[in-house]
């Protein structure tokens, strides 16, 4: 382990839980595909228990890592770091009793959710009260950043707050007025579903800015126009591009029109930074941390990928014939796998490599890299065998077809998809396990001093 | 590494930061009233809230039996069982037909064993969201790309 430097073994903690999180969600991912194709498989834990499952273990990897992450970048911005580190274990051990509740719940068939958030509502003023901690962590933490903020932490910042903002209007159909219209109650719950999109995508992409800075060793880039003008563009796209959810639920034109002309926008401009980020980096620097590299220019050609598709799927009359189809999941999963996956991959490893080396230069092992090319190979499958799913099932559903012909129509894609799968898996078992082993050597090595000596 | 260059005069960095804090906060203002209006104001083509109780219950039930895992309503959620927007509606389908499916399962969908008011009551809000509005939508694409909804039974 690292001795030169202090770690923050909270902020590792949360990336341990993250890798777990990561592996269980692809593993029910696996489960669930299997029993789209094969119904009749593990009957024992059904298919309505095994998405929420899956879905909620990924969300948590998105959270968990980014959180990870944050924490353990901050000591670099702010002095005033070490105070707040008792209240990062409270959010800690509220989070983990949380999901590990949430996680029961959805093993004994206990719902009463909504769709991706499916547990019995209470849970959700623990989540809310852990994210108020986070907020609070990072915000004192802030108060310190020496001179103006640079893009990442703005980016961070509205992340934390809009997750709360649109979290707690993701509860709203709690109240009956709200859920027993049908109309509002499906564009409330997709306006708040958008913005939590935006926000973690804020965190996400706020971290991806950290790391070009720290992999450049150029700070200048997270503080130039062009990142300001991509945050600006990113948190309009929060609060306003979510309508291409629900294009076709019958609402005012308007909410669709001012949906479909914001949303042409983030993604090119995200694009563009990297790609100039990419030639600025230089030779030395790209090879010592070639792994976090790698994943980052991974999610460069991911995020090219799914440009396309995001900007044709955000055309309303396109959109018709994609909406409800695989083609949106080929999205989901491009831009949660392809981009925010390989991001916060670039970042766990890096911070996995510093805090284990610091700064001096550590080959990646040879299962690393197998499992960078596993994923990102088997990550390509799936999502055009998802497309081309999509397209057939679009094609059918538009010439109303019954619904059992059209799910034997796609079977086919629907089997390889499922394999492809289990393709991502293996990726992510070969990636995470090398990582996971540092990382527990970390966290068994007793601290010389006390965290506090950061302020020093 | 390199920093923040110290030559940058603090006059000017107060002012790129208020600068920055106005254009978010103008932002976040404009997003406020959005918001309202969304969440309290007359967003429907057509008044559709449910006033049969009945419905209203066979909403929480549609939630607390995770239907949205497998189906889809307005073309949003899972997609292991068909979409149920106009099922209610639908020529040879409708609540007796749902009642089937919703007593007995079928080899994609678990029987939930379901108390006869419970299968009443999903139906009545199948029904609701039934009156709600179509899908696949009734659309006409305009010339920029975007699409004009009309009801179905317009």
């Amino acid at each position: 382990m690292n001795s030169a430097t202090r770690v923050n073994k909270v902020a590792l903690a949360f990336i341990l839980l993250s890798f777990a999180s990561l592996l269980a969600g692809a593993f029910f991912g696996c489960v669930a595909a299997l029993q789209f194709v094969y119904p009749a498989f593990a009957r024992f834990l059904p298919f309505v228990s095994n998405r929420p499952l899956h879905v909620s273990l990924v969300l948590a990897w998105i959270f968990f890592s980014a959180i990870g992450g944050i924490y353990y970048y901050l000591p670099a911005l702010s002095r005033g770091f070490w105070k707040t580190s008792q209240m990062q274990r409270v959010q800690l051990v509220v989070c983990v009793l949380t999901g590990l509740g949430i996680l029961a719940c959805y093993v004994l068939g206990i719902f009463g959710g909504r769709e991706y958030w499916e547990y019995p509502p209470v849970f959700s003023l623990f989540i809310v009260a852990a994210w108020i901690v986070f907020g609070v962590n990072f915000f004192v933490s802030t108060g310190n950043v020496r001179g103006p903020w640079p893009a990442y932490v703005w980016m961070w910042a509205t992340g934390i707050v809009f997750f709360l903002l649109s979290f707690s209007e993701a509860n709203l159909w709690l109240i009956p007025a709200i859920r027993n219209d049908p109309v509002r109650d499906i564009t409330v719950q997709w306006k708040a579903y958008g913005t939590l999109i935006g926000s973690w995508n804020m965190l996400v992409y706020g971290t991806a800015l950290f790391l070009m800075d720290r992999i450049s060793g150029n700070e200048r880039l997270a503080r130039s126009k062009s990142a300001f003008l991509l945050y600006l563009i990113g948190f309009v796209n929060l609060l306003f591009g979510w309508a291409h959810h629900i294009y076709i639920v019958p609402v005012n034109p308007w909410i669709r029109n001012v949906s479909y002309v914001v949303s042409m926008s983030e993604w090119i401009l995200f694009f563009g930074i990297i790609y100039n980020w990419r030639r600025t980096v230089e030779t030395a620097r790209k090879h010592l941390w070639l792994y976090p590299y790698r994943f980052l220019m991974a999610s460069d050609v991911w995020i090219l990928l799914n440009i396309v598709l995001a900007l044709l799927i955000s055309i309303p009359a396109i959109n018709l014939f994609t909406h409800g189809t695989h083609i949106t999941v080929a999205h989901a999963m491009g831009s949660t796998i392809g981009i925010n996956t390989m991001i916060l991959l670039a970042s766990c490893s890096y911070i996995v490599y510093e805090a284990a080396h610091g700064s001096a230069y550590v080959k990646p092992a040879k299962s690393e890299l197998w499992g960078w090319v596993t994923l990102n190979a088997s990550l390509l499958v799936f999502c055009v065998l998802l497309v081309v799913a999509g397209i057939t099932k679009g094609s059918l559903v538009a010439r109303a077809v019954p619904f059992d012909r059209t799910m034997a129509a796609i079977a086919p894609f629907m089997t390889l998809f499922a394999y492809s799968g289990i393709g991502i898996f293996a990726g992510l078992c070969l990636i995470l396990a090398p990582l996971t082993r540092t990382l527990l050597q970390i966290l068994a090595t007793p601290e010389p001093e006390e965290l506090s000596t950061l302020s020093s | 590494m390199a920093r923040h260059d110290p030559r940058h005069s603090a006059a000017s960095s107060d002012f790129s930061t208020g600068f920055k804090r106005a254009v978010i906060g103008l932002v976040f203002l404009a997003f406020a009233g959005y918001t309202l209006w969304i969440d309290a104001g007359p967003i429907g083509l057509k008044k559709t809230a449910v006033a049969d109780p009945l419905a209203a219950d066979g909403k929480l039930l549609y939630q607390k039996y995770n239907c949205q895992a497998c189906h889809q309503i307005y073309g949003l959620g899972g997609y292991m069982g068909p979409d149920l927007t106009n099922e209610y509606s639908q020529p040879g389908k409708g609540p007796a037909y749902m009642s089937v499916f919703l007593k007995n399962g079928t080899d994609r969908m678990p029987n939930f064993h379901l108390a006869p008011h419970d299968v009443s009551a999903l139906i009545a809000y199948l029904g609701s969201v039934d009156a709600s509005g179509a899908y696949p939508a009734n659309a006409r694409t305009t010339w920029y790309g975007s699409i004009e909804l009309r009801h179905p039974r317009q």
